[in-house]
């Protein structure tokens, strides 16, 4: 194995339950509180 | 390590896959096999075989993931229009220190000294209910000057919060920013009560802190305000705050500054760079960033150390969730300064956040009569990350949203801009914090 992959859920995935704007107010380590329930 | 922008999945790999993926899309799979068997002394069948593994990764979309995301740039705040959820509440434009590096001007954003009567500030939370939607969770920043100066009104606007926020179905989440020279039991008691965070500012070093943060006597503030911020830490268990340091041309050498915080008993750490003129006698040098960058290395390696000692720390900026973080909608649309977020000066007047208030060109309304400045509005609804051409080919245009609308102001005279110094050390950033994280799933993995 020379490509081991980190994450498993990709960007595109996020846009399915995305966009509730309940997170909070640089973007990177911003965890959604509605994540969770969404899935 | 492999960044896949569009897609967001990042890979760990050798050098032998490294260099597959940088020909895949040019080369055939004989081709490839061929060169990589060569050059690294490998049989053919492993380097066929990794080229099957990338040729599944880009059917699952996590390799060369195309970039399908612009027509829902806008999307978010359109659906959403007119719906404000935070509010940075300027209690004060006041400070009772003197620090010649402040953005705000000593607090009072180029204009008088005043502090926003509980009238206002009711009036502001109000607003914010009013103009909130359906949106359940609202943020209040305490902020200035410095807000202990109008104690009073900060708890008095809390309690009228609390008092009906149940009615309204919302919860209030505040946030306080302070200078820590007022800081005592009862600031103590109401903070850790009340307030989901606190931002507490600290230089690090005395000498570097004493340099800028001095009253009007021309004092440091050091010695006064570290006691303050230990009892605080402590008795909120140290969770829930963050020192808040800036670094100038007097300390690019920052790693320095966050070592002495640490040996202060601080682990929820921010150092930022200062944002001032090119001119001004505090403004980092080319050669200051260059120090910079370095020290930004030095700072994850610590950080990987630490966290194997049992020891570790937390850096703002690399805070990064490689498995959830922001959704889509949110990566591209930013901050929302100047849509869902807003200041508000002790007058009542709106503007699109902190950094830009007392440019009158950008005052959005009152809380009183609302948002009238409609253009300003919708000029930042537009500004996502397709805002801006140079942003279209940046590998971390996802993680930055195209950047702070303030800095690229005050650094280009549009919100449209590129603030290029910002955004080489927003990199440097991400690719440590990218590679903090990598190393500890991949620890995990082990």
């Amino acid at each position: 194995k020379r490509i081991v992959t980190l994450n498993e859920k990709t960007l595109c995935e996020s846009a399915k339950n995305g966009g509730c704007g309940e997170c909070q107010t640089g973007i990177a380590n911003q965890q959604c509180e509605n994540a969770e329930k969404a899935e | 390590m492999v960044i896949d922008t569009c897609s967001g999945s990042v890979h760990a790999v050798d050098e032998i896959a490294y260099e597959l993926i940088g020909m895949f899309e040019e080369k055939t799979r004989e081709q490839a096999a061929e060169e990589l068997s060569a050059r690294f002394d490998v049989p053919k069948s492993e380097i066929e075989e990794c080229w099957d593994d990338v040729r599944e990764l880009k059917a699952s979309g996590r390799l060369f993931a195309p970039d399908t995301f612009e027509p829902m740039a806008g999307e978010l705040k359109s659906r959403t229009a007119g719906v404000v959820k935070a509010l940075c509440l300027h209690v004060a434009h006041t400070c009772n220190l003197n620090c010649s590096y402040c953005f705000a001007s000593q607090g009072k954003y180029h204009g008088e000294r005043a502090l926003m009567s509980f009238e206002v500030g009711k009036r502001a939370l109000d607003f914010l209910i009013e103009n909130s939607g359906s949106r359940r969770n609202l943020e209040v920043d305490f902020f200035g000057g410095e807000p202990l100066m109008n104690f009073e009104v900060v708890k008095r606007l809390t309690e009228y919060a609390r008092s009906i926020e149940k009615r309204h179905n919302k919860n209030f989440r505040f946030t306080l920013t302070t200078n820590g020279v007022l800081i005592d039991d009862e600031v103590i008691d109401f903070a850790n009560r009340e307030m989901s965070n606190v931002v507490l500012s600290l230089d690090g070093r005395k000498e570097i802190h004493d340099r800028f943060r001095v009253d009007y006597a021309g004092r440091g503030s050091f010695d006064r305000i570290v006691p303050k911020f230990q009892r605080l830490v402590e008795a909120r268990g140290g969770k829930n705050y963050y020192m808040r340091g800036t670094f100038t041309h007097a300390n690019p050498d920052f790693l320095e500054d966050v070592k002495t915080m640490l040996d202060l008993g601080f682990t929820e750490l921010s150092m930022e760079p200062v944002v001032c003129a090119d001119s001004d006698p505090s403004a980092l040098t080319k050669q200051d960033v260059e120090i910079v960058l370095s020290q930004y290395e030095q700072l994850a390696e610590l950080m990987k150390q630490r966290r194997r000692e049992g020891r570790p720390f937390t850096f703002y900026h690399y805070m990064i969730d490689l498995a959830g973080g922001p959704c889509i909608y949110k990566r591209i649309s930013g901050c929302g300064s100047g849509t869902e977020y807003m200041a508000v000066t002790p007058w009542g007047d709106l503007y699109p956040c902190h950094q830009f208030v007392g440019e009158e060109k950008y005052r959005l309304g009152s809380v009183f009569e609302g948002v009238t400045n409609t253009a300003v509005r919708d000029e930042f609804a537009s500004c996502n990350v397709y805002a801006r051409e140079e942003c279209r080919d940046c590998w971390a245009k996802l993680y930055c949203s195209g950047g702070c609308a303030a800095n690229a102001y005050h650094a280009t005279g549009s919100i449209r801009g590129v603030y290029e110094p910002g955004c080489v050390l927003f990199k440097k950033r991400m690719e440590c914090a990218i590679m903090l994280e990598a190393s500890r799933l991949m620890e995990n993995m082990e």
